[in-house]
């Protein structure tokens, strides 16, 4: 009720050209100084590898520049085309069916009171620990040339379009189950009990509160799904038999040609819809505002017989097939020589005596998935508390959160064949990490930068952002408040992150399958390799390794995790 | 030293903008040492902008801060010298009370003994002599509250600064907080600025009251002063309970509204100007009988509302007065019989009108 008859304060010209500049401290000294370091080696190792893959692409064999040449080849070339057919739809369908089931498996799991929930979701969770390559191995078992059920496909082929989207359906599927997890679960209450004293019948909640609420979960987890699929490459390897797709044509210019300057041209153009899936699922997270406020009373499902036991017959379904697929891979790993002798060995498991790197391609991936956890997560949470922290310089720490978000959107595949243009370039003077443990360490930290980055900067922000304000009043230094508050308060987040990168590092194929030498084998890498050659059962056999490997880190994770938890239960809840 | 104790802080010519939008506007202000200042005003007036410019958190684009003689604005705030307390209290919760009390002193190469004796001494200063092992989480918003002020003063900080540190706070809690914080003042002694919305809070514990609208100084005063003679109509509306009145200035200096003369001190204001008189609900008398005095109407009594040791009267005065608020004891709307149709007599005493020139 101001009755004060002022200039609206906006319109009054700031008085003196001269603006006031604080002087820098010698905390703002270290925090930029961090800034412009950690920019510095993204840029190399982000940027600079795109940049070689770009211009490689404009380039013939002896390094000459021939501008759109080689694209002008690609589009004459009708066999490479049909793969861009292929590949958008099996990642299309792909995506279909994964958000239908993982939405009501979601549901399910967070909505209702259906008995055993704890271990469905367990259940969903196995793909994880797995390269995606088991899923089609164990689909070779069930359903190949000699597969247990070949007849029910009816005649037709698991090798191809079928087998690429079932087995992409199941390494996929949890990816989805988690994101569709987070967002059924952040209900409020009210809203359905608002509803309900409305007395609205249960489809028109469904419709009107359920799926509005979830709207944005859906639609990331389709742009997600998509993603994966269009970009794996280890599922259509195994499985695609004669059914081209993008990233198995990348693969095969590169491995099997030595057509470099093709295979960047098909990187670039698998580029295009993992790009535009970022973009688009960027645009869906930015329309996301908060919706469940800090008023919100979490929602309590209540049981409701007919629904629940409905739900409880499809998640038996799913969890079986899941099961399935584990245990049949698992079974066949330890068959002397399926189908023939099917007494129990570990035959399969002698790795020293196959081709694929034996034993030691194990260790190696253990090394690296180690090498990616330490080194990784704490880079990452770093790059991160520079970006949430530092104070002025907006510009600096919105380049770093943009080249940090870069790697999302760039496919693994594609980042490894950028980096053998980038390392492999006689005038780099990191040539030297070409073909060593270091490049494969290097490159999976940065292909799964941008969710670790994601998942520490989410921690960081729950922090006050006044304890800085407080630890510059009290004259504190920066680094001293970081190691007394912001990382003991951030260690369950961190140890997230180098699970996180652990886990990947053991089951990717992706970015590694340009970078590996001799020396460096990796066992997912063997895998490949195994399978490739044939021997389809080692290959099962160390699948398994790492999903034994993986399994066991996972629960050392949560034994930790629960660990710091009781410890620390004093100060985190009242 | 006498001239330093006059201008411990001084601001001049102050302003800040975010982009278009001007926060703090060629604000100057004076403050003594040892003095409790409150930056009161709405919400979005600048009173935090320049809080945390003089903290140097958000530094000012143009104009200069002097603490103590020295000139500040060009320093970081970890130069500068101050402690601070948040509405959110920022305590580390992965600290014990004692750790977060000696967080400060840590850094200043103190001896062990010498920190743990001072942490003790400042947690019985803000009555939490027995939590020390204990962790934020498993004290209240009060405790916690105390704590963050035992924190900021560890370090013997020449000014102290509180932003809205009781807000988050329940009434019975934040009464007694704020008497503890004046008192702890006039032990202390230390300089200290307090940015609040709450008039109630600001009028108890200040030495004086800067009330800010708009990027703007409306005025500077003790609460007595603020409260009993605003030097302005936002003043006057912003704090406490006010009723308006529109006039004109007539030739023999009094004020016309609507057909009734209203006799008041209306110096310096030119004849024909409109006007508008303020008058406190309290200063508004009300009794059953006619009175010849000067400024006596009669009113109606519109609805009479309890509010526990007084009663809130609308009473609708005559032709132009409008609506009208007015405050009697419980006691005395038992006396006069009061219910809604009523008719009593008011009388508007002339010291208590203020007339502001309706361009102000």
């Amino acid at each position: 009720m101001s009755t004060t008859d002022s200039i609206p304060a906006s319109i009054v010209p700031a008085r003196g050209a001269s603006s006031v500049r604080i002087k820098l401290s010698r905390d703002d000294y270290v925090l930029r100084t961090g800034l412009v370091v950690v920019i510095s080696l993204l840029a190399i190792l982000v940027v600079l590898p795109l940049y070689s893959l770009l211009s490689k692409s404009l380039e013939d064999m002896d390094g000459n520049f021939v501008g759109l040449q080689n694209f002008q080849e690609y589009l004459q070339t009708p066999s490479l085309l049909t793969s861009i057919t292929n590949s958008l739809s099996v990642a299309f369908f792909s995506a279909i069916i994964v958000l239908v089931l993982a939405f009501i498996y979601a549901y399910a799991l967070t909505r209702t009171q259906m008995p055993f929930r704890l271990f469905f979701r367990g259940v969903a969770l196995i793909p994880i620990l797995a390269p995606s390559l088991l899923a089609a191995i164990s689909l070779i078992y069930w359903f190949g040339t000699q597969g247990v059920l070949k007849s029910w496909l009816f005649g037709a082929s698991i090798y191809g379009p079928i087998g690429v989207i079932m087995a992409s359906c199941f390494w996929v599927f949890p990816h989805a189950l988690m994101i569709l997890i987070t967002a059924l679960s952040t209900a409020d209450a009210r809203l359905y009990e608002a509803a309900e004293a409305l007395r609205t019948p249960k489809w028109r909640i469904f419709w009107t509160v359920t799926l509005p609420g979830a709207k944005y979960g859906i639609l990331s987890t389709g742009f997600i799904v998509f993603t994966l699929v269009i970009t794996d490459f280890g599922v259509p390897k195994v499985i695609g038999g004669n059914f081209n797709v993008l990233a198995t044509d990348v693969y095969k210019q590169v491995v099997g040609q030595q057509n470099f300057e093709m295979g960047a041209v098909v990187s670039l153009v698998l580029l295009l819809p993992a790009v535009a899936a970022f973009i688009a699922d960027r645009w869906v997270q930015s329309k996301q505002v908060a919706i469940l406020s800090a008023r919100a009373v979490p929602f309590q499902p209540k049981s409701e017989p007919l629904r629940d036991w409905l739900l409880f017959g499809f998640c038996t379904t799913i969890a079986f097939i899941f099961l399935a697929m584990l245990g049949m891979a698992a079974y066949a790993s330890f068959v002397t020589f399926w189908p023939y002798n099917l007494t129990l060995s570990l035959n399969n498991y002698d790795f020293d005596l196959m081709d694929g790197g034996g034993w030691e391609a194990y260790f190696n991936s253990i090394r690296m998935a180690i090498y990616c956890a330490v080194f990784g997560s704490g880079l990452i949470f770093f790059g991160s508390y520079l970006v949430e922290k530092a104070r002025g310089v907006s510009w600096l720490r919105t380049i770093l959160h943009l080249i940090a978000m870069m790697p999302l959107a760039i496919p693994g595949l594609v980042l490894g064949i950028a980096y053998i243009f980038f390392f492999n370039h006689p005038d780099n003077p990191l040539g030297f990490l070409y073909g060593t443990m270091g490049i494969l360490v290097i490159s999976t930290i940065v292909h799964f930068y941008t969710v670790s980055h994601l998942t520490s900067l989410t921690a960081l922000k729950q922090l006050d952002p006044e304890f800085e304000t407080v630890s510059l009043s009290l004259k504190t230094p920066v680094w001293r408040t970081f190691g007394k508050v912001t990382l003991p308060v951030c260690l369950p987040a961190l140890l997230d992150v180098a699970s996180y990168l652990f886990l990947n590092a053991m089951t990717t194929v992706a970015a590694v399958v340009f970078l590996y030498s001799p020396e460096t084998m990796l066992a997912s890498i063997a895998v490949l390799n195994m399978d490739d050659a044939g021997d389809i059962a080692p290959a099962a056999a160390m699948a398994l390794m790492i999903v034994y490997t993986s399994a066991a880190f996972r629960m050392l994770h949560a034994l930790l995790s629960r660990y710091l938890k009781r410890r620390t239960q004093d100060w985190r809840k009242r | 030293m006498a001239e330093s104790k006059q201008n411990f802080l001084r601001i001049d010519n102050l302003t800040k903008h975010f982009g278009e939008f001007v926060a703090v506007q060629e604000l100057s202000l004076e403050i003594n040492d040892g003095e409790f200042i409150c930056f009161l005003g709405p919400s979005g007036c600048g009173k935090t902008t320049l809080l945390r410019a003089i903290a140097g958190l958000d530094p000012q684009s143009s104009g200069s801060i002097t603490q103590a003689g020295k000139d500040i604005s060009n320093l970081p705030p970890s130069q500068r010298d101050f402690g601070i307390v948040f509405q959110s209290y920022a305590l580390f919760p992965n600290l014990t009370v004692f750790q977060n009390v000696a967080y400060g002193l840590e850094n200043q190469k103190i001896p062990k003994l010498e920190i743990r004796k001072q942490v003790n001494d400042l947690l019985e200063l803000v009555g939490m002599p027995e939590q020390t092992g204990k962790y934020p989480a498993q004290l209240s918003g009060g405790q916690q509250q105390r704590v963050a002020l035992a924190r900021a003063l560890a370090t013997s900080p020449g000014l102290l600064l509180l932003d809205e540190p009781l807000s988050a706070l329940d009434a019975r809690v934040r009464a007694t907080l704020r008497h503890e914080i004046r008192s702890l003042h006039e032990r202390l002694g230390v300089t200290t600025i307090l940015v609040t919305h709450d008039q109630e809070e600001a009028l108890s514990m200040a030495d004086r009251i800067v009330v800010m609208n708009e990027g703007r100084i409306e005025q500077v005063g003790t609460p007595e002063e603020i409260y009993s003679a605003p030097a302005s109509p936002f003043v006057a509306d912003f704090i406490g309970v006010m009723n308006f009145l529109q006039g004109k200035v007539t030739n023999s200096g009094k004020v016309l509204i609507g057909g009734k003369t209203l006799d008041c001190e209306t110096a310096n204001i030119a004849e024909g100007s409109k006007v508008r008189v303020t008058v406190r609900p309290e200063d508004i008398l009300c009794s059953a009988k006619d009175k010849n005095a000067a400024n006596s109407f009669s009113v109606k009594v519109e609805s009479v509302e309890f509010l526990g040791s007084f009663c809130r009267l609308i009473l609708s005065g005559p032709d132009g007065f409008g609506e009208l608020m007015t405050d009697l004891s419980t006691q005395q709307v038992h006396e006069l019989n009061v219910t809604p149709e009523t008719t009593l007599t008011a009388v508007f005493p002339a010291r208590s009108l203020k007339v502001f020139p309706e361009s102000l």
